[in-house]
């Protein structure tokens, strides 16, 4: 299962710091897990939410500092895309996987699987024993549905203002984290409905 | 992409005043009180899960307006259910109104309100009750026949899987089980959505049911699978993609969950039952009998194998080709699983995993999948008594050499190896000899892999190959620029007259060099510990020193390092270790020329040096040759300071008697001789050209050394004494040409002075600076004197505790 999807600055950011990840998107989906973990204490609602949000500001430093480095590595000129562009943009984007050891910051080990599309980098946090193959494919659909109808390559902020488009499209690409085995049929009704959802 | 104006949303968002929020509160809720779904309702609600989640402060909202929200989750507009769940995730309940699980209401829940209450719930009996209702829920909208709006209860039922198998029941588990019988294997064989096999002229009467199809266009000819297509489906099919995709963790999970009283001893038995049965009816497909848990095994062995066929045909669109390829991976996966459970299906399933592996054996681009079949290989090989030679070939020959530069397989090759490592170091011998190219992964992309190199390091050391990996080790660097060249010669035309690679590019492909990049290359350890000509490499790859990927891939190499011999220390045989010291002190000028990797490295070697004499100070007299040509060689004191201060170090605390045996007067006259020779020299003229005045310590280092191993042979003391006392008389106040700094100097001549009153009693001088063992480790208890009073201690706190 999916514990995160994120959608983070890979760029600097006058405001904060040389490593860190402004984030512009995040869903955790599940419960909490210091709910059920054994080692947290007793943690109140508020630091509870308090503690989910520090977790995925870890992870999204850590895949910034993951794109920052396969980037440098690859020394591949990053290519400006305008809106129309965004197949172009997807196909361009750089890739990669790293693993978050248990603790650090989720109780279990997990894969974050991320995308860097120029400044931006989408990020999807899954179990360590799960399909990549199928999460990798997962990734690029929600990351292409989110560049076209967010008009994200873009100066507009709609990722902002329009996040409850990132949720419809979750809730039928990815039901509560769930990764699915969607061949071109299935995955065309749904995203009919999805777009269905964006023209309203 | 991310401009300024989202950054000053989020300031402002995050900056917003308590007034002008209450005002923005009191608007929303009249908004909201109103009838109509407008736009402006939409945004103001967007607006408030901004303010909402753009701080890590949780902020409570008034309870009017909670309650408002609340009753938008059963809203019939979709928007209104997305936002509010959003909106409520992010803030808490009231206090005296958090959700109560128990409630009969959820059998109406839609995905976006099963969503909220997950994320809300306290406890694993919230997750229990809600579990509960969504399986009622099922029940109940079954009957009903809306089953595509039950889409989210699989996924909510697994994510409860995930979190909390305790939440789960027996029951729970055997309803299920049985439900995902009937979607996977019993879905409709026909289109839905009302599709017709009529032309135009076809009216509702004529409207005849037309069954799916393959990928490939032909008609399907068995049951339904998420490799079949339509042109609309029916609720069943859609809960047949479900069921799939929930199906592998559902068969790893549902072993976990809590047994009831009395269902521990009957399910022990049902499971023997179970396996009895399916091994008498090892062919027979009338798995009727089974009991639910079984009978799932049995149809997901059948869903998997129709996968595995479904998979060799020619689909036409990209997105259906890349599925094929997902879904053999489920399938071999959730094949080893059933087999782990049921070892009687390991017959049953070999042929095809068999048949699958030399289908795809020879085609790199299934690389990925072929990972899963060698992890099946690897659980049931045994089992089935099949040779697995070629399987090993593929992971730890071609797939390391070939494909080092695909991130994914070598985060998924790297993690089977460190989940089977055990199994692996038993079954598969060539796996300790495979690191030359396991650390190609290391070599190409550092950061991403270093962390488990650092778990699989240990498991690669072996006694015939841990000098061959030290070197192999401390060349990482020199791999990875030949990898780059290794790849840029393969994407490059020849005649690309770009930048600088490309001399070097000549030599990668020139016959007179291709011998040592060849070595680099090599798949396995055993043709030799390193090459003759390193230092050649060394040249030719300086122009490598400053790309980005050797320098990541440098900064990792002292980590390994280190890990490397904590690994190598523990059971290692003098020889081995004296093996080890004699590469420390070759390599320390034989590295690649890159800023700081050189004196990260002799760091590293520095402390190693001194951690092994430590242990085995034995090792300084047997190795008192090559570390003598070291110590006397002046030069080491100017390019090798680090290095050279730690084997002056070793040699004068270890050459002696009481370390070995073997220590002769003679060992240690050679030993001062060579020493005070490099300590006059050093302190007699300014350093050669191009170095700077080597630091204090060596100097009092070496001045040390010369006392301890005068204190061992008193006839050296007058020499040391005749230098320390020429050291007394020299003019602190001025500069000299080998110590320019005053501070320095007295820090020097201080030290010099004291050695010189020490050797003044040659007796003290010797238990100072030579002491016993039984000063240096004292063992109380097996000294005559003092054992008695500790052993009377000890016996009168025995009694008196009795």
């Amino acid at each position: 299962m999916v514990r995160c999807f994120l959608i983070h600055t890979v760029c600097p950011v006058s405001a904060l710091g040389p490593g860190e990840s402004r984030v512009l998107y995040s869903r955790v989906f599940g419960p909490d897990e210091s709910i059920v973990s054994e080692q947290s204490p007793e943690l109140s609602p508020e630091e509870r939410r308090l503690l989910q949000k520090e977790k995925v500001a870890v992870v999204a430093r850590q895949v910034r500092s993951s794109v920052s480095l396969s980037r440098e590595a690859s020394g591949r000129p990053l290519v400006e895309t305008v809106p129309g562009e965004e197949a172009l943009a997807l196909q361009e984007a750089d890739s990669g996987v790293i693993r978050l050891r248990a603790g650090d910051p989720f109780d279990a080990e997990m894969s974050a699987l991320w995308l860097g599309v120029q400044s931006l980098g989408f990020t999807l946090v899954c179990e360590s024993h799960e399909n990549l193959l199928l999460a990798e494919g997962t990734l690029r659909n929600l990351t292409r549905h989110c560049l076209e109808h967010l008009h994200m390559l873009g100066q507009g902020s709609e990722v902002l203002l329009r996040s409850n488009r990132v949720d419809a499209l979750l809730s039928r690409l990815l039901p509560h984290g769930q990764l699915l085995f969607l061949n071109h049929r299935f995955a065309q009704s749904l995203e009919k409905e999805v777009a269905a959802y964006m023209a309203k | 992409m991310y401009s300024h104006g989202s950054e000053s949303l989020i300031k402002q968002a995050r900056d917003i005043q308590e007034s002008e929020l209450q005002k923005f509160y009191s608007r929303l809720l009249k908004l909201l009180q109103g009838k109509e779904l407008s736009h402006e309702t939409i945004d103001s609600l967007q607006r408030l899960l901004l303010i909402l989640s753009a701080t890590k402060y949780t902020q409570r909202l008034p309870p009017e307006l909670q309650k408002r929200i609340t009753a938008l989750l059963s809203s019939s507009a979709e928007q209104l259910q997305v936002l509010s769940s959003a909106v409520l995730r992010e803030t808490l309940p009231s206090p005296g109104h958090e959700v109560n699980y128990n409630q009969e209401k959820t059998s109406l829940m839609n995905s976006h309100a099963a969503a909220l209450l997950l994320s809300q719930a306290r406890s694993r009996a919230d997750l229990s009750s809600l579990c509960t209702q969504l399986i009622h829920g099922l029940e109940v909208r079954q009957a009903e026949g809306s089953a595509h709006s039950l889409s989210h209860t699989l996924p909510v039922i697994n994510t409860i899987l995930t979190h909390s198998p305790e939440s789960l029941s027996e029951e729970h588990v055997t309803l299920l089980s049985k439900k995902l019988v009937d979607w996977l294997r019993y879905a409709s064989i026909t289109q839905g959505g009302g599709a017709s096999s009529g032309g135009f002229f076809t009216g509702p009467r004529s409207r005849q049911p037309v069954p799916i199809a393959e990928l490939d266009g032909t008609v399907s000819g068995d049951f339904f699978t998420v490799l079949c297509v339509g042109q609309g489906f029916t609720d069943d099919q859609w809960m047949n993609v479900y069921s799939f995709s929930v199906l592998r963790h559902w068969l790893l999970a549902y072993h976990s969950v809590s047994n009831g009283n009395t269902t521990a001893d009957t399910d022990d038995r049902s499971e023997v039952d179970g396996s009895v049965v399916s091994m008498v009816s090892a062919t027979s497909s009338s798995s009727r009998l089974l009991p639910p848990k079984e009978r799932l095994r049995e149809k997901a062995f059948q869903y998997c194998q129709r996968l595995i066929e479904q998979s060799d045909r020619k689909a036409h669109k990209r997105i259906d080709t890349d599925l094929q390829k997902a879904c053999l991976v489920e399938a071999v996966c959730i094949l080893d699983c059933v087999c782990e459970e049921d070892a009687s299906l390991v017959f049953r399933t070999f042929p095809c995993v068999k048949a699958l592996f030399s289908r795809l054996s020879s085609d790199l681009t299934f690389a990925r999948v072929l990972l899963p079949i060698a992890q099946f290989y690897l659980h049931h090989g045994e089992t089935a008594a099949v040779d697995c030679e070629s399987v090993w070939n593929l992971v730890f020959g071609r797939f390391p050499a070939e494909l080092f530069n695909e991130h994914f397989l070598a985060h998924e090759l790297l993690r089977f190896l460190r989940l089977n490592l055990e199994s692996l170091q038993l079954r598969v011998p060539q796996y300790t000899k495979s690191f030359p190219n396991l650390l190609k992964f290391l070599a190409w992309d550092s950061p991403a892999v270093v962390c488990d190199f650092a778990d699989l390091l240990p498991s690669l050391v072996t006694t015939g190959t841990a000098v061959e990996l030290l070197h192999t080790l401390l060349d990482l660097p020199c791999l990875s620029a030949t990898l780059i060249l290794q790849h840029r010669s393969a994407c490059l035309p020849i005649s690309d007259t770009g930048g600088r690679p490309l001399l070097l590019l000549d030599a990668f492909r020139s016959p007179s060099y291709r011998g040592l990049f060849l070595f680099l290359l090599r798949g396995e350890a055993g043709s030799g510990d390193t090459i003759d000509r390193l230092s050649t490499l060394h040249e030719l790859l300086a122009e490598a020193a400053d790309w980005p990927r050797v320098v990541q891939c440098a900064q990792t190499v002292p980590v390994l390092l280190y890990i490397f011999f904590n690994t190598v220390i523990t059971g290692a045989d003098d020889k081995l270790l004296a093996h080890l010291i004699l590469v420390m002190l070759e390599r320390s000028s034989l590295l690649l020329n890159i800023p700081k990797y050189i004196k990260e490295i002799h760091r590293v070697f520095s402390s190693q040096l001194l951690r092994l004499c430590k242990l085995h100070p034995s090792l300084v007299v047997d190795q008192s040759h090559e570390l003598l040509e070291f110590a006397g060689a002046t030069v080491n004191v100017y390019n090798k300071e680090d290095i050279y201060t730690h084997v002056v170090w070793v040699l004068g605390e270890y050459l002696s008697v009481s370390c070995d045996s073997r220590c002769s007067v003679r060992l240690i006259t050679s030993c001062f001789e060579t020493l005070e020779a490099v300590l006059f020299e050093i302190t007699s003229s300014a350093p050669p050209p191009g170095t700077v005045c080597p630091a204090p310590r060596v100097i009092t280092t070496l001045m040390s050394a010369l006392a301890k191993l005068a204190s061992r042979s008193h006839d050296l003391i007058p020499r040391v004494s005749l230098f320390l006392s020429k050291l007394k008389s020299v003019n602190r106040g001025g500069s000299l040409p080998w110590c320019t700094n005053e501070d320095d100097l007295t820090a020097i001549v201080t030290r010099g002075e004291e050695l010189w009153s020490l050797l003044k009693a040659p007796g003290v001088a010797q238990s100072v600076l030579t002491p016993p063992p039984y000063i240096s480790t004292p063992q109380w208890h097996r000294d005559t004197n003092m054992a008695t009073p500790l052993r009377l201690r000890a016996l009168t706190n025995l009694t008196h505790s009795m």
